[in-house]
């Protein structure tokens, strides 16, 4: 039964003979990409960015794709997304072929693009809008609301974007991305700009977070800590053009407090990832030495 | 707090008039050299009753003008601001446009469509403002940061909604700035035709026939009541802002 959909990836269509896809409790890997090869056309001819991405992730589950900068990271939150279509290759999720961007898809950005015209609240219930929903307006605030106290926004819910802290407000971008109980959440570098001690905090908003909501995660990120802090998988991208070099399995009994950072698995963990990403880095140089003595 | 607000102005422009009085008494410039304040009370007590139709002339004028600038800016500049290729296409032809000192076209305009009088002072309004609405709106929509638009796109939000929704207030901050620009070069438009046109109506004919009369301080008169105006139609402007853009200023101490 779990393993239908690798068979037939569009078998949880109801026109398709395989009642036991219908649930989709049953699906086992609600993000599933094949193969994925994208090239940007730029003014120099294409640039290829992605060359063989393959990634799946369970449904629940949070993986953290790491990778040398400029790998093409974020072209994958854009296929998961459903804002652009590889030029060769398929994106599931659920079984199903993304062409278009889906309502049950969350998103969260270095940048918090808060609307500064809004309030926190107004901010959050965004996607509400957007989203068809048969919520009240009454159920829509609570909705929001919750999120907010949760991720320790309490009090802040009629306060402008201007008069947060930069934490402050990535938090909010964080409930505005899961205020439609999204399937999959999709954060592209959140934490990044953020200093160490409101990120280390952030991390322990993100865990709060995935225990009350039952999304799947797809984490973008340059810190290998945060990747094993967070995530249950890790997936290593070679340098550009980019395909999936190296996959770790984070041990799901690890205790996700700061203190497991200091213990002898995340070092050989850390150690591990950083080898690869040095090897992704090799990778990259040797490609960009080749290809310009081709150019010569 | 407002009682300063209103104090600090006030102080400011009874030194402006006393300095200016004092000016004219030093150098004892006769009226038709300068005319001092205290001379324009006269002509405002005589001429109080022109003062007002004309300044209304003077007023809607420029307001409609305004407004088809506002209207034909904001198309311009959405035009501009969401394709590439029509920003390309028009940039050039609005800044060409825009360097023509207007004050040149004037009288093409005047006999292009002689006698009508109310349309040419329109159109001259209209030509010298429409410029800075048009190239703030479309900086405004061109620099929308990706991922707001991602945010909305990717849940599914048609181009319209994403308009709607983000494009449209994110650019309010930028439309005010220009608008104010515009409402002061407004005046300029209309003042320039009633000036140059013949058989003229609004304050500008009423400068004229100051000018035809030798009657100085109702010339001095009258680039008073055009700053009286032009600041009233400014703090309209202001007004308008702090109800629709409010959220743009930085909340103060």
């Amino acid at each position: 039964m779990r393993d239908c959909i690798s068979l037939i990836p569009s078998c949880r269509k109801v026109d398709l003979l395989c009642p036991d896809c219908l649930a989709p409790a049953s699906v086992d890997k609600l993000i599933e990409i094949r193969d994925v090869r994208h090239a940007y056309s730029t003014a120099s001819g294409p640039l290829p960015v992605l060359a063989g991405l393959e990634l799946s992730v369970r449904e629940g589950g949070f993986t953290a794709v790491v990778g040398p900068s400029g790998c093409g990271k974020s072209t994958l939150t854009r296929l998961v997304a459903g804002l652009m279509i590889p030029d060769s290759g398929d994106v599931y999720l659920h079984g199903e072929r993304v062409t278009t961007p889906r309502a049950t898809v969350g998103m969260a950005f270095q940048n918090p693009v808060l609307l500064e015209w809004r309030t926190i609240l107004q901010n959050v219930l965004l996607p509400l809008e957007i989203v068809p929903t048969t919520l009240s307006q009454r159920a829509k605030e609570e909705r929001a609301r919750s999120l907010l106290a949760l991720v320790g926004l309490e009090g802040f819910e009629d306060k402008r974007p201007s008069e947060l802290s930069g934490g402050m407000r990535q938090r909010a971008s964080l409930c505005r991305a899961l205020v439609h109980q999204p399937e999959v959440l999709i954060l592209d570098e959140p934490f990044g700009a953020l200093d160490a001690f409101t990120r280390e905090d952030l991390w322990q908003i993100m865990h709060e977070l995935k225990a009350r909501e039952p999304f799947t995660g797809i984490l973008i990120t340059h810190d290998l800590r945060e990747s094993i802090f967070l995530a249950d998988q890790v997936v290593v991208l070679s340098g550009r053009p980019a395909r999936t070099q190296y996959v770790l399995d984070v041990p799901s009994e690890a205790p996700r407090d700061l203190d497991m950072m200091y213990t002898a698995e995340s070092a050989d963990m850390l150690a591990t990832l950083r080898d690869q990403i040095r090897i992704a880095r090799e990778g990259e140089a040797q490609v960009a030495q080749t290809s310009s003595g081709a150019s010569q | 707090m407002s009682m300063r607000k209103l104090l600090v102005p006030l102080i400011a422009l009874l030194v402006f008039l006393l300095l200016w009085e004092a000016l004219v008494w030093f150098n004892d410039w006769p009226n038709y050299k300068m005319a001092s304040p205290s001379d324009l009370l006269p002509a405002y007590q005589r001429y109080w009753g022109l003062f007002l139709t004309m300044g209304w002339q003077t007023l809607w004028r420029t307001v409609v003008g305004l407004l088809l600038a506002v209207v034909v800016g904001v198309l311009l500049g959405m035009v501009m601001g969401f394709s590439r290729t029509m920003r390309d296409a028009l940039y050039p032809l609005l800044v060409g446009f825009n360097a023509v000192p207007k004050a040149t076209v004037v009288p093409i305009v005047a006999l292009l469509f002689v006698g009508a009088h109310d349309f040419n002072t329109i159109l001259i309004a209209f030509m010298i403002s429409f410029f800075p609405i048009a190239v703030s709106v479309s900086i405004g929509l061109s620099t929308l940061e990706p991922e707001y638009r991602d945010i909305l796109r990717s849940l599914g939000a048609s181009r319209f909604t994403i308009f709607r929704k983000i494009a449209l207030p994110k650019t309010l901050p930028e439309f005010f700035g220009a608008l104010k620009v515009a409402v002061t070069l407004a005046f300029i438009g209309t003042n320039l035709m009633e000036i140059v046109s013949p058989h003229g109506r609004g304050l500008g004919a009423l400068f004229d026939s100051g000018k035809t009369n030798s009657d100085y301080p109702l010339m001095f008169a009258v680039l008073i009541a055009l700053a009286f105006l032009g600041i009233v139609l400014y703090y309209v402007v202001v007004a308008l802002e702090n109800i629709f853009a409010g959220w743009a200023e930085r909340a103060q101490d």
